[in-house]
């Protein structure tokens, strides 16, 4: 018989504090999206723990599911990345079953069905940030429980409680990309720099009616470059 | 009553909860590692083989066949290591079979992901994953709960941080087939010097477009040296103090004494009755 651990409160409520089982791979992160005037911007650190140990210093911690819809990953990895890969999937199926590509809405709300329906035994925070034509971009966000919130941006992971502060001040609605890529790199590098679970080089994703475009922010260079190169 | 009788899962229930301590399982507390270069990649790990503070084997495999093109090495519980490789294996064979195409590395570390996924971490398989397939070169890592990461240098295993500190030091891009298996090699060897879990040889899998090269203990750093003395006596080294010879004679005053012509007329005691 397993024993559950924790400590039972008053409301009945069961917290489970060794919910993730030793020894698996933790994304201690910090991750966000934004949407800007052209469409939504992904950003994200890329250390991977396991315990003390970084299991991988360049992760890419942004997930590709249909051409413009991408999400953001956190908490267990095995965990996200199966979620990602049944929606990738389910969309893939989408595009090729209807006349039209997948909105980030759908794809959103297959996330939220993922994380909710088996919320007891996941651990994945994610945040889903797409461009389709006819809503341009939006971004949601999906914590642990598996509630959907659609926001104008959102951030996620152990490094987030550091930069609410710095989010709220400097955002802005409906700022231009090259604002926009500034916002997400300016709030990531403090994440990175306070949270010890966050580390590594930024990676961006910008998403347009243009398509997806990659960044990579190293920190040998101050974060500076090389951008899209 | 049909079904399973779980009841001796209660007991060992009830027996762990009295403090009997489950018995354990022979863990690989292993050094593996992966690199790419250029035209292939190469596979290594060091063969202990430990379960608790034992030895069980001073010279497993820990480089397992999963295709012609693709190997895994494997860290974790032996027997997880050496099943799970061994059912992709079989599966993307059967896949490479109906597709008519050449397994590649992304489809077997899918396999593997989604099989160990699926049973949420039991399944004690940590594995370095790599191969040549059509689109080129694959090199990953799969951990037992079913996360992948896809780099171009990987370790695992109890010794990994050894490993990655040669790695971390001397792993440059676009290396030769010999500088790679130089640098993996000393990566295993770090393993075997410093990890307590670690030891005994170096085996190397080369896995490039052409051909696949398994180097079973490429390096044997822990050879067996010969004892410098032995328990062997020389003859005359007992003293005889008194010599007795007991004639037949004398002997069946108290026995019965059979004659036996060779050795293979060697009586049948009793005649054994096989069932028909």
């Amino acid at each position: 018989m397993v024993m559950p651990t924790g400590t039972l409160s008053e409301d009945g409520i069961h917290i489970d504090m060794n919910h993730l089982k030793t020894g698996e791979v933790n994304l201690g992160t910090s991750i966000m999206a934004i949407t800007f005037s052209q469409g939504v911007i992904l950003g994200a650190d890329s250390r991977t723990t396991t315990g003390a140990y970084i299991a991988n210093r360049v992760t890419d911690k942004l997930t590709q599911v249909h051409d413009t819809i991408w999400c953001c990953r956190s908490g267990s990895a095995a965990d996200t990345q199966a979620v990602a890969d049944i929606v990738d999937y389910h969309l893939g199926m989408y595009g090729t079953a209807n006349e039209e590509q997948p909105t980030t809405q759908t794809a959103a709300a297959l996330f939220q069905e993922l994380c909710y329906d088996n919320k007891d035994q996941l651990s994945a925070g994610m945040i889903i940030a797409g461009y389709d034509p006819r809503h341009g971009g939006s971004v949601y966000s999906i914590p642990l429980g598996g509630s959907l919130h659609k926001q104008s941006y959102a951030i996620g992971g152990s490094g987030s409680t550091y930069i609410y502060g710095y989010c709220d001040s400097y955002w802005k609605e409906g700022m231009s990309e090259a604002e926009g890529v500034d916002f997400v790199k300016g709030a990531l590098r403090e994440a990175i720099k306070w949270d010890g679970s966050s580390g590594g080089v930024i990676r961006l994703v910008v998403l347009t009616n243009e398509g997806a475009v990659r960044h990579l922010y190293l920190p040998d260079q101050g974060y500076k470059g090389p951008g899209t190169k | 009553m049909p079904g399973f009788d779980f009841s001796n899962h209660n007991r060992n229930a009830a027996l762990h909860a009295q403090g009997v301590q489950l018995p354990k399982a022979t863990s690989t507390g292993t050094t593996i590692v992966g690199a790419i270069f250029d035209g292939g990649v190469v596979i290594a790990a060091d063969t202990r083989a430990t379960s608790g503070p034992i030895v069980a084997d001073k010279n497993c495999e820990k480089l397992h066949y999963i295709a012609p093109q693709i190997w895994c090495a494997g860290a974790g519980t032996a027997a997880d290591t050496e099943f799970t490789t061994a059912i992709i294996s079989s599966n993307l064979e059967l896949h490479a079979l109906s597709t008519g195409r050449k397994p590649r590395v992304v489809t077997c570390m899918t396999m593997l992901k989604q099989h160990l996924f699926r049973h949420q971490g039991h399944i004690g398989a940590y594995l370095v994953v790599a191969g040549v397939d059509p689109t080129g070169v694959g090199l990953f890592t799969v951990h037992a709960h079913g996360s992948t990461d896809k780099l171009p240098y990987v370790t695992m295993g109890s010794g990994s941080l050894a490993a990655m500190a040669v790695f971390e030091t001397q792993w440059k891009q676009k290396m030769t087939r010999e500088e790679a298996i130089k640098l993996t090699s000393d990566a295993i060897q770090a393993g075997i010097f410093n990890d307590l879990g670690s030891g005994s040889n170096v085996d190397v899998c080369v896995i490039t477009a052409e051909k696949t090269t398994l180097m079973r203990n490429y390096i044997t750093p822990n050879q067996r040296e010969l004892k410098q003395r032995d328990y062997k006596f020389k003859r005359g080294t007992t003293a005889v103090l008194n010599e007795k010879i007991i004639t037949r004679e004398e002997i069946s005053k108290y026995v019965t004494v059979h004659e036996l012509s060779s050795d293979d007329d060697v009586v049948v005691v009793e005649k054994m009755d096989i069932d028909a």
